[in-house]
């Protein structure tokens, strides 16, 4: 996997994740491009579209999109798969997720993502094992700061 | 936020503080102190949430600029008075900031210094930050190089862990280097929680520096006889050291399809997908090219195929895998039909995703396995009319693909009806992807054309230009009575309302159709019972279109040409044509414009030109270099036809025969033209055939006038073919001159070659010669006297003097003025060099004769003349043997103290009695006696020969003028 975006339907960013050294102005080129080129796409059309020299997957989960970028050999199927799973362990991580859970706790999604993907690739195949690993981080975290650093408005 | 800062955290009992410390000492207080003052001396900044929330509830983007730029300002400051307090917060919040646009590079270094903090949380917001905002810019990746190095021998697995995601996500070559060890140590790890992100990591390390596999194979071969679900799959681009592992793999997957059930790994009634794929992917790629391997894979491959379930994306996912798997390694032949036929049941799946994936895998195999895939051409034809534009698409391709010569009548109707309805942007390509088809694969003429036309048809202006030309050129090569069967077609949807402005293309076709066939559409076998029109019906068609603002400029020229053309071909409306193309002379559009005044030009002086000028154009030649797209292949053509019949026309005559004889190789009417001109000279030059005689004249005129008009006849006559025709036609002017309307001099003669349409326009040439020899206006004469010695240039010295009376001709709109100096001036160049050529041909220059080979029938014979500055040799091969000579070239070479040129030769094959002519020129600089050595060469039958002479005894060089006395 070259990059991974998460953005809403009015086209804001929600989460970005790159693989690959770009620059920061392409980043950004690539991001707007392809946020438009999706959402302009509709609901009847397939999930895959050749894009530059890669494949791009998408999909969206209620008002999110999320868009992966794989290389020409890569299983499109399978990174449907993937985002799958990290939906999967969004919704578990902060029980039935929304939009507004990963706006504000934008670093809890990014962790999790961390812990799925490593360099692009997929890392841990068992949900719980992912969920495992992000419980006892952030037991970590609060044993130096007893109350969570970040929830102090009760935003979880 | 921090308890300890919290103002009441000391008032809460010991059990609900969960700080409470017995061991309380002193340092801590301390700390304690410090920071509490710290915290007096800063106000607490926004909390992280609070910033969102205020961002999120700005209305404009201008106040949610304000308020980002309110606190970036703020960031900044904390940052530069390094208070690591709140530096945590302050990166996470600028994160975000990060996330909506703005830039946040000043925090980079901000995430390192919170990386190499102790508190875990710093850690873990320190490496995002470093993962979101670093580039690949070396002063900072050395910093958190070394970073990494302190966390990758942490202690902690799950600092190591994020050292090792960092890592994984941002590792530059040279970070890549400097760490492999680290990582290669972590790979070996007890701990499986680090071996897997190490085991990925170096991945990653491998990707960016692909030197360093080597100390990763070791650790990698272990790994891969681990039974742990995840450690495995760290392989996708290991390379041929792994294939030994082959049936360990094969035993993974077999584990894992057949094995028990792992309720963690599961996805839908599927263990481990994710597990699955990377190893199907890993054995195609070990066993790409490798019979052994392949044998080995091919079981397991088709139980996994047999044996998942489809009813969900993930079984499809790993079939997916195995159909790509078991095409790129070789398998057996059974299993490839499996494989197809998977994908054939892919196509009728209702999820589009997977009709997607297969209709492009199957667009990748298809070159392959035709004939497996073949047998899903229905259900791809059925994908033509798929809701989805990208399932279309692909269905597109593929159905381009599978035409082939048995299905092709079956595929175009299928094809014809997609393209009806398709959307803009498959009607360019799925035209010319049906043109191409059709080319290479249809049975008959008659279909061909048929189909040619339907596609104009259905896709209407979409059509590239390359189908337009590819039409026209299918019909040229055609026999005679499918051109008149596709001419009536093309008549009869001519007159289908609208179609002229919707589908110029197949207008297009259908003007170049009717002009070129106009005889056979309206006078030929009438085989059909076509309705066919009355000439007059006819005009008023084209008038239509030709005044029609709907129509494309393009397509009006073709009408214009396609007029001109059935001038000749129609038997009645001549002058309706002819006043119809007239009306263009004024026309806004130039070319239009240009083509209008040309075309007249062929109603007026040149009446004689016209029915030879547009003759039917022979078959062309497919010249095709075209791609699949058509891209660049058919436009050249298109653009050449018409231009080649105007530069005939514009040639007025002489000139634009030669383009078409080399593009069209139209040998014939070229010749009638030439022997059209030679038989006008011969007429105006009278009885004065004798070169002689004319010579004498030549002479005589050159006495009788002035130094200056010698020096006008000199250059000119350093052509002496020229020269003659100066002269005969000199022997002429008495009534041609007089003869010419205008009285003004020399003048007139040049506005008699305007106006004055009943001679060649050779012959008008001489004219203009003439007149200006007998006119003998003083500044013309001086002017002309410095033009140097080739035809060119002597033409465009007519031209310039041809302009003021062109200017004043009374036929010329002001717009078209220049246009016409120029086609005139062209026209002059055009006839001077055929007609010299032609007189090389036709009459040999007098002289004495040498002949300086006689040889096996070859004959090579030098005629020299002088002219003013120099001599004219003009060497004449003959073949007289019954063989054909090839390659001929001559070579000469003279004395030191003679410059010599030699003129292009008049050819290079000698057939039997074939002659080839060349023209030498030597001028003496000293007084030598001239003498020349040949060397003449040509392939006879196959071999070189080479013949060498010298030749002497030409005349001495003397004084020009006198001499010939």
């Amino acid at each position: 996997m070259l990059f991974m975006l998460l953005f809403s339907r009015q086209g804001k960013l929600r989460l970005q994740k790159w693989y690959m050294a770009y620059p920061d102005k392409v980043k950004k080129k690539i991001t707007r491009e392809l946020v438009t080129t999706i959402l302009a796409r509709k609901p009847k059309m397939c999930s895959f579209l050749e894009w530059k020299d890669c494949k791009i997957v998408y999909k969206r989960y209620a008002s999110l999109y999320f868009c992966c970028a794989i290389e020409q050999n890569d299983n499109e199927l399978l990174t449907l798969e993937i985002i799958h799973r990290y939906v999967e362990l969004l919704d578990k991580y902060f029980g039935s997720v929304c939009e507004l859970d990963i706006i504000f706790n934008f670093e809890k999604a990014y962790f999790i993502l961390d812990e799925l993907l490593i360099g692009g690739e997929i890392q841990e195949t068992s949900k719980k094992n992912v969920l495992k690993a992000i419980a006892s981080q952030d037991l970590l975290q609060e044993d130096e700061t007893p109350q969570s650093f970040f929830d102090d408005h009760g935003l979880g | 936020m921090y308890p300890y800062y919290e103002q009441d955290w000391s008032v809460l009992p010991p059990e609900n503080n969960r700080r409470f410390n017995p061991a309380f000492n002193m340092a801590t207080i301390r700390q304690a102190f410090t920071e509490a003052v710290e915290r007096v001396r800063m106000p607490t900044p926004t909390r992280l949430r609070d910033l969102i929330r205020q961002i999120r509830a700005a209305r404009t983007a201008a106040e949610e600029r304000a308020v980002v730029n309110k606190e970036c300002a703020y960031i900044r400051s904390t940052f530069r008075e390094e208070d690591s307090v709140w530096r945590c917060r302050n990166i996470a919040k600028l994160l975000y900031i990060h996330m909506l646009g703005y830039p946040a590079h000043f925090g980079q270094l901000e995430c390192l210094k919170l990386t190499a903090s102790t508190r875990f949380t710093d850690k873990r917001i320190g490496y995002l930050g470093a993962m979101l905002l670093l580039d690949e810019r070396q002063d900072v990746h050395l910093l958190i190089t070394n970073c990494l190095k302190n966390d990758l021998n942490s202690s902690t697995q799950f600092v190591v862990g994020l050292a090792l995601c960092t890592l994984g996500a941002i590792a530059s070559p040279e970070m890549a280097r400097d760490l492999a060890s680290e990582v290669e140590r972590l790979m070996k790890s007890p701990n499986t929680y680090i071996r897997k992100k190490a085991t990925l990591c170096a991945f990653r390390v491998i990707r960016r520096v692909p030197e360093l596999m080597e100390i990763f194979l070791p650790a990698t071969r272990s790994l891969l006889s681990e039974k742990n679900h995840d450690v495995a799959r760290n392989s996708s681009d290991t390379p041929d050291a792994f294939q030994k592992i082959v049936p360990n793999l094969v035993r993974i997957l077999k584990n894992l399809i057949l094995g028990g059930y792992s309720p963690e790994h599961d996805v839908s009634g599927v263990s481990d997908p994710f597990l699955q794929v990377k190893i199907l992917r890993l054995l195609r790629i070990l066993g790409h090219n490798d019979p052994d391997a392949s044998e080995a894979m091919n079981d397991i491959l088709a139980q996994v195929a047999t044996n998942t379930e489809t009813s969900k994306n993930v079984g499809n996912t790993i079939l997916y895998e195995t159909v790509l798997s078991i095409m790129d390694i070789r398998s057996e032949g059974g299993l490839r039909v499996l494989a197809v036929n998977i994908l054939g049941r892919f196509l009728l799946n209702s999820d589009k995703n997977i009709r997607y994936v297969a209709l492009n895998t199957l667009l990748r195999t298809v070159h392959a396995d035709t004939s497996a895939v073949q047998r899903h051409r229905t259900t791809i034809l059925e994908c033509l009319k798929d809701p989805d534009v990208s399932i279309r698409r692909r269905a597109m391709e593929l159905s381009f693909a599978l035409i082939n010569a048995q299905n092709i009548r079956t595929m175009t109707k299928e094809l014809l009806l997609f393209l009806e309805k398709a959307d803009a942007e498959f009607k360019a390509q799925c035209s010319s992807g049906m043109i191409l088809a059709a080319e290479r694969y249809s049975p008959t003429t008659r279909w061909h054309l048929d189909t040619q036309l339907s596609v104009l048809i259905a896709a209407g202006n979409y059509v590239r230009d390359d189908v337009v030309s590819s039409t026209i050129q299918v019909v040229s090569s055609s026999p005679v009575p499918e051109q008149t069967y596709i001419t009536n077609r093309l008549w009869e949807w001519l007159q289908v309302a609208n179609h002229c402005e919707d589908k110029q293309p197949m207008l297009q076709v259908a003007v170049w159709a009717i002009g070129e066939y106009g005889d056979l559409f309206m006078y030929g076998a009438n085989e059909d019972e076509f309705e066919r029109p009355t000439e007059s019906d006819l005009i008023a068609v084209y008038y239509k279109f030709l005044t029609s603002a709907q129509v494309s400029t393009t397509s009006k020229q073709y009408a214009l040409v396609s007029l001109a053309k059935l001038s000749t071909r129609l038997q009645q409306c001549v002058e309706e044509i002819q006043a119809l193309i007239t009306s263009f002379g004024s026309h806004l559009n130039v070319d239009l414009q240009q083509r209008g005044v040309e075309f007249t030009q062929l109603f007026g002086h040149y009446k004689h030109l016209r029915p030879p000028l547009l003759e039917k154009m022979p078959a062309m030649q497919i010249s095709r270099i075209s791609s699949q797209n058509g891209e660049s292949g058919g436009g050249s053509f298109d653009d050449n036809s018409p231009d080649v019949i105007e530069n005939g026309v514009e040639g007025g005559g002489g000139g634009g025969h030669s383009l078409i004889e080399s593009n069209m190789n139209t040998l014939g009417d070229n010749t009638n033209i030439l022997l059209d001109l030679l038989g006008s000279t011969d007429l105006s030059a009278g009885g004065a055939g004798d070169l002689v005689a004319a010579t004498d004249l030549s002479n005589a005129v050159h006495k009788k006038n002035s130094r200056n008009a010698n020096d006008v006849a000199a250059p000119v006559s350093n052509n002496q073919d020229l020269l003659d025709l100066l002269d005969l036609d000199l022997s002429a002017p008495s009534s041609t001159t007089t003869g010419a309307p205008a009285g003004g001099g020399g003048g007139g003669g040049i506005v008699a070659l305007v106006g004055d349409n009943n001679q060649s326009s050779a012959a008008n040439m001489n004219n203009m010669l003439g007149g200006l020899d007998l006119g003998g206006f003083g500044s013309g004469l001086d002017s002309s006297a410095s033009i140097p010695t080739n035809g060119n240039d002597l033409a465009s010295m007519l031209g310039g003097l041809g302009a003021p009376p062109a200017a004043s001709a009374p036929l010329a709109a002001p717009a078209s003025v220049g246009n016409l100096i120029d086609g005139h001036a062209g026209s002059l160049l055009a006839d001077l060099n055929p007609t010299a050529a032609s007189n090389n041909v036709a009459v040999p220059p007098q002289g004495p004769r040498l002949t300086a080979l006689d040889k096996d029938g070859l004959l090579v014979q030098l005629v020299s003349v002088r002219g003013s500055d120099c001599m004219r040799i003009y060497m004449t091969t003959t073949n007289n043997s019954d063989n054909t000579l090839d390659q001929y070239l001559l070579q000469a070479a003279v004395q030191r103290s003679f410059q010599l040129q030699m003129l292009t030769p008049s050819g290079s094959v000698l057939p039997p009695g074939g002659v080839i002519t060349q023209e030498m020129r030597v001028v003496a600089t000293s007084n030598a006696t001239l003498r020349m050595r040949l060397r003449i060469q040509y392939v006879l039958d196959g071999q070189q020969q080479v013949e060498q002479t010298e030749v002497s005894g030409f005349p001495e060089q003397q004084p020009a003028p006198a001499a010939a006395e």
